[in-house]
């Protein structure tokens, strides 16, 4: 299935969407790696606000290369997604703590990202890896940053407006169904499989 | 008086320029070609968005992938060549003016002062180096940048020599398994096999740079690369690992002498976006860029 969809999305929305479904997603996305992800949950653990607020949007796992024009405004040269997995260690505080509706990044993540995204309702969604310029054509609008001078470019967060942002591949459901792992498994047996029967000749 | 300097310089820059922004030939072609052999609707998406983000990237010369990698250079400097022990200072200042000119995303962390946002470590050893002296008097420079999320599924194992050729090729195996979705597939796979622990990694990422399908000279090597190449296509982990399509486009391996009491393995793992442009500058300062 095939989902056109726009920020903020309701929890029921979300429900609906199986992992293999393609999302394409129009409104606000934030971009947040390690370091504004560590950020965002100190401050949060602190009871202190962080300057933007995740509800119901797209948490983009990104490091973007950004320039800025002649008159000072910010535009996005590339912007592709970076590996998911580091943000395992933490993702699920940060989905019970802020509510972001779709994860978007690449290479998808674990069991207990998914298991926080079964309670909250909250999707992973990956976007091609590498495809940066693809998702670069797909912001339309810098809308704010923070936290550049501390965290730099690729850390700090970036918050676009998108139009149908994707295509992206579900591989987390609100249902506690992981695609990711569901292929790992698959490997795992198949290596297995290549490793008993391996024979040397040379 | 031809200004040698600025012309390495200026052709150095271009070269991070030409490898963040086109990729090889040979790489696109072998794309196509696994999106042809892709059966899912998942992993035709996947071919289809990397070949559609390739083209404009060429077209628009901006970088395939934001992560336009750790900056390393490969450097064959003729013993004939004018200008040999200045050449690192003007690889480095290239890689400062790439980072603005492309530009290529500030990726050189500091431990403690951070991102010094121009690629340049703090230390002397960003951009890295391979040096190598040859003979005549020309200079040849590749520039590879590499991304992070392959670097990060890459792996070493130093193996009892007793585990054998049989040993590596499991350790191989394993490697690319765990990499799974993590590094962007499909992969291209260098192997390194002897020498010392740092050794094996260095000449693993070395057998990147030879030609896609091009074997092993040794032709028991190159067996094991067929071999590789067959039974990590057996994983199962497709295009950006939604399990549908090639999951490795080629695997070279390198093969050094070792230790006796050692049998060292490196895999370094690439991303689908295998870049790297090379060029060649004789002492006239005529340059050669190399097929791309």
């Amino acid at each position: 299935m095939e989902y056109y969809l726009k920020t903020p999305i309701p929890k029921e929305k979300l429900e609906e969407i199986k992992i293999g479904d393609i999302i394409y997603l129009s409104g606000i996305i934030i971009t947040a790696r390690d370091e504004a992800h560590l950020k965002a949950l100190e401050l949060h653990k602190k009871g202190e606000k962080t300057p933007v607020d995740f509800e119901g949007v797209g948490l983009f796992h990104c490091g973007p290369v950004m320039k800025k024009d002649e008159e000072g405004n910010w535009l996005v040269v590339a912007a592709g997604p970076t590996t998911s997995a580091r943000m395992e260690i933490f993702e699920d505080e940060f989905i019970k703590a802020f509510h972001p509706a779709i994860i978007i990044g690449k290479g998808g993540m674990g069991d207990r990202t998914a298991k926080a995204c079964q309670e909250e309702k909250c999707l992973y969604a990956a976007f091609t890896g590498g495809a940066a310029l693809l998702a670069a054509n797909r912001i339309k609008r810098v809308k704010e940053v923070h936290w550049l001078e501390e965290l730099g470019m690729p850390e700090c967060l970036w918050v676009y407006e998108v139009e149908e942002f994707g295509p992206l591949t579900v591989t987390i459901d609100t249902h506690g169904n992981n695609l990711t792992e569901n292929v790992k498994h698959n490997v795992m047996k198949n290596k297995e499989k290549i490793i008993k029967n391996l024979k040397v000749e040379v | 008086m031809v200004n040698l300097e600025q012309i390495i310089e200026d052709t150095a820059t271009q070269l991070l320029r030409i490898a963040a922004t086109v990729l090889p030939t040979e790489v696109i072609q072998e794309l196509e070609k696994s999106n042809e052999k892709t059966k899912g609707e998942l992993g035709k998406s996947q071919f289809k968005a990397i070949l559609e983000n390739v083209k404009i990237a060429k077209e628009q010369s901006k970088p395939i992938c934001q992560d336009t990698g750790l900056v390393a250079f490969f450097v064959r400097i003729g013993d004939q060549f004018p200008i040999r022990s200045k050449i690192k200072e003007i690889l480095v200042n290239a890689t400062k003016r790439a980072t603005k000119e492309v530009p290529l995303r500030p990726n050189a962390v500091d431990m403690f002062e951070g991102n010094t946002k121009n690629n340049v470590g703090l230390r002397g050893y960003v951009p890295w180096f391979y040096f190598d002296l040859v003979e005549g008097d020309k200079l040849e420079i590749i520039a590879m940048p590499k991304g992070g999320g392959s670097s990060n599924v890459g792996k070493l194992k130093m193996l009892p020599p007793g585990k054998g050729l049989k040993g590596v090729m499991e350790f191989v195996i394993e490697a690319v398994s765990q990499a799974g979705s993590l590094g962007c597939p499909p992969y291209t796979v260098g192997v390194g096999i002897g020498g010392g622990e740092d050794m094996c990694m260095n000449i693993a990422k070395k057998a990147l740079l030879r030609p896609l399908h091009q074997r092993h000279p040794d032709e028991r090597i190159a067996k094991i690369e067929l071999k590789l190449l067959e039974e990590l296509n057996k994983l199962g982990i497709g295009a950006m690992g939604l399990g549908e399509g090639p999951t490795v486009l080629d695997v070279h391996i390198e093969l050094a002498a070792r230790h006796p009491a050692s049998l060292p393995v490196g895999v370094v793992i690439s991303c689908w976006a295998l870049r790297h442009a090379g060029a060649t500058i004789d002492a006239n300062g005529n340059v050669e860029w190399h097929p791309h």
